[in-house]
């Protein structure tokens, strides 16, 4: 049987640094995998050479065997794939519902006869995008005002919406960019539930997190990036007992102790480019002890 | 599930007596349209001299410019200097086809249609690719060649331009009469305006606001960017070459000097005065733009600083516009059907 998503020996380049490195893995139908790594390793340009933003400087990606590695991003979303920023990047000063609409883009079939002449095709097709609005923002629980604009939510409620907007285009698989970033613990369990109900429906994910105890508590497979490679692929107890992992996030044995709990993990992870935030070190060394999974709650807590 | 208890009713905007709401329900209502094209019927009643309706007429063929200009920069958020290069297309296929092959005007607007919308995708293939600024320089460009273009061809007349293009005839009838041609037109103009409004409430509408607001997030929610910029691109196109046809008819003769840089720049002082992306708006824009310096004729050589003041001012106290576009989506188009069951599917 062949994956949904299949990304072999990806390589992406700007100009000497290697951003993705030689990365393979899989995702399955119905499956949420998750893709975690230091700041910097290359989670987001491998996502960004997957839904097409990035030209992948050479390797293969797949979908549904197809081969999606050369296509423009629209033409990878008419594939059935789906997906959300690490920057939440809605349609600011349009209404709410328009932007859920946007998902309907791909399948509603209606052209530029049917809405100058407003035939009974035109008010069919404007009616089930907005029911379809209406249907995926009552899934992801949106409470906020839909009419108004998308700008004038909160942030945690901006984000519902962008998975909204994902999940009216009616994806295969779905890939959420740190979709916990800037939730407080609440909106966190929310989202955890909203991901398997999404998984429920059939929609592989692929999942960019930083939140471990989410990662841990979520995720099916686990990838590992370190420096663009995968340095790790499997269950999460394993991935969290690899040493591999331990080390990427960790460090080394030689280098100084005080380095790796501390407020600057990205020099002890050798990532030296982008500073990591400091509740890195914390998870690390969560990640790193052994403790068995169920540390959601305080993991997320700690992040509030 | 049939209930709507998430989805509030729009909360009138703050400020403002009862009388201004009362105004602002009507205005914001469907029967804005109908409104407006009551009012411009009954205007030649009011004052119908020759120079009026020449004003008036030509006031209309702005509104026209405008509203197509709108879909190219309100809309699809495309910053284009050179409208008035379809303008002009538009004005010299129907000139050159009527003065040279005799066709009558009207029949001329097949060809019109053809020819803007390959100028639109002859202007509009390599532009597209650019953004914002760039784009915004390179159809500067574009603009002053179709104008030195036409300037320098013995086809289009040279300098001199083309002249004793026939007025709009139906089926023998003379139009040229300056009320029924004003009657015509507004006819024409209000169907532009109607069929403009309805592209920008379609699937396709709304896929060139996503490509204004992030054009990134609309590709990755599957629009395919540069089909749709050039779709906004040929809709303006056709807009402003139709509107070129009329002027033609209503001035009979053409030149290079009508389709300036200065031109382009009125137009689009319209839409951004009016309110970019607001069809009401641009409307209302077209119609100060053009009808404010007549009106300030008393001033005579001050007209113009007068109109310049004036500008200044609208922009300080209402940068938005006069007639923004609204943000908050009626209730009438955010209803769910009564069939709505709120089961998800994927297909």
């Amino acid at each position: 049987m062949s994956a949904l998503l299949d990304v072999a020996d990806l390589h992406l380049a700007f100009g000497g640094v290697k951003a993705v490195d030689g990365l393979s893995f899989q995702v399955h139908e119905a499956e949420i995998v998750s893709v975690i790594g230091p700041n910097g390793a290359g989670k987001t340009s491998a996502f960004n050479c997957i839904t097409g933003f990035y030209r992948a400087t050479s390797g293969a990606i797949t979908i549904a065997g197809t081969d999606v590695t050369r296509l423009r991003p629209s033409a990878v979303a008419a594939r059935g794939v789906s997906r959300t920023f690490q920057n939440v990047r809605l349609f600011g000063d349009l209404p709410v519902l328009d932007n859920v609409r946007a998902g309907t883009h791909l399948w509603l079939r209606q052209n530029v006869f049917d809405a100058l002449l407003h035939t009974p095709r035109y008010r069919r097709t404007e009616q089930v995008a907005t029911d379809e609005a209406h249907r995926w923002l009552d899934f992801v629980g949106l409470r906020a005002d839909r009419t108004g604009p998308a700008r004038a939510l909160p942030y945690g409620e901006q984000r519902r919406v962008e998975i909204a907007r994902a999940l009216a285009r009616h994806p295969k698989l779905l890939l959420l960019d740190e979709p916990a970033a800037g939730l407080n613990h609440n909106e966190k369990l929310e989202l955890l539930e909203l991901i398997r109900r999404i998984r429920d429906l059939g929609i592989a994910i692929v999942l960019i997190e930083h939140d471990m105890g989410l990662v841990m508590e979520v995720s099916q497979r686990v990838v590992v990036l370190n420096f663009g490679r995968e340095i790790a692929d499997g269950s999460p107890e394993a991935v969290r007992r690899d040493p591999a992992v331990i080390e990427a996030y960790l460090g080394s044995d030689d280098e100084p102790a005080a380095e790796t709990g501390d407020h600057e993990p990205a020099t002890a992870t050798g990532d030296g480019e982008r500073p990591t935030e400091t509740r890195d070190g914390e998870r690390v060394a969560e990640t790193g002890d052994g403790e068995p999974s169920g540390e959601i709650d305080r993991e997320a807590g700690a992040d509030a | 599930m049939t209930t709507t208890k998430t989805v509030q009713p729009p909360k009138p905007p703050a400020g403002g007596g009862g009388l201004g709401n009362a105004a602002k329900t009507v205005l914001r209502s469907r029967w804005i349209g109908p409104v407006g094209l009551f009012l411009g019927a009954i205007a030649p009643i009011l004052i119908a001299t020759p120079y009026a309706m020449n004003v008036m007429t030509s006031a209309l063929i702005f509104v026209m410019l405008a509203v197509g200009l709108n879909i190219v920069v309100g809309q699809c958020g495309l910053l284009d200097l050179g409208y008035a290069a379809f303008f002009a297309v538009g004005a010299y296929t129907s000139g050159i086809l009527a003065t040279r092959l005799h066709w009558p005007l009207l029949a001329t607007i097949p060809a019109v249609i053809v020819v803007t919308v390959l100028a639109g995708i002859v202007v509009g293939g390599p532009t597209l690719r650019l953004r914002s600024d760039y784009l915004a320089i390179v159809t500067l460009g574009f603009g002053e060649i179709i104008r030195v273009t036409a300037n320098n061809l013995s086809i289009t007349g040279g300098p001199e331009g083309i002249y004793g293009i026939p007025s709009l005839s139906v089926a023998g009838v003379d139009l040229s009469n300056s009320v029924v041609f004003y009657y015509v037109v507004l006819v024409i103009v209000a169907a532009a305006v109607l069929g403009a409004n309805r592209l920008i409430r379609s699937r396709l509408g709304r896929a060139w606001r996503f490509i204004r607001e992030d054009e990134d997030a609309a590709e990755a929610m599957g629009v395919h960017t540069y089909r749709v910029k050039m779709a906004a691109y040929i809709a303006g196109a056709v807009w402003g070459g139709l509107a070129g046809v009329l002027f033609g008819a209503q001035l009979s003769a053409i030149s290079p000097a009508s389709f300036t840089f200065l031109q382009s720049a009125l137009v689009l002082m319209a839409v951004v005065l009016g309110g970019m992306g607001s069809t009401p708006g641009v409307v209302i824009g077209a119609l100060f733009v053009t009808m404010l310096p007549e009106a300030l004729r008393g001033l005579s050589d001050y007209r113009y600083f007068a109109f310049g003041a004036l500008l200044i001012i609208v922009m300080v106290l209402r940068p938005q516009g006069l007639w923004p576009a609204r943000t908050r989506e009626p209730a009438r188009t955010a209803r769910r059907s009564a069939t709505f069951d709120g089961e998800v599917r994927i297909r």
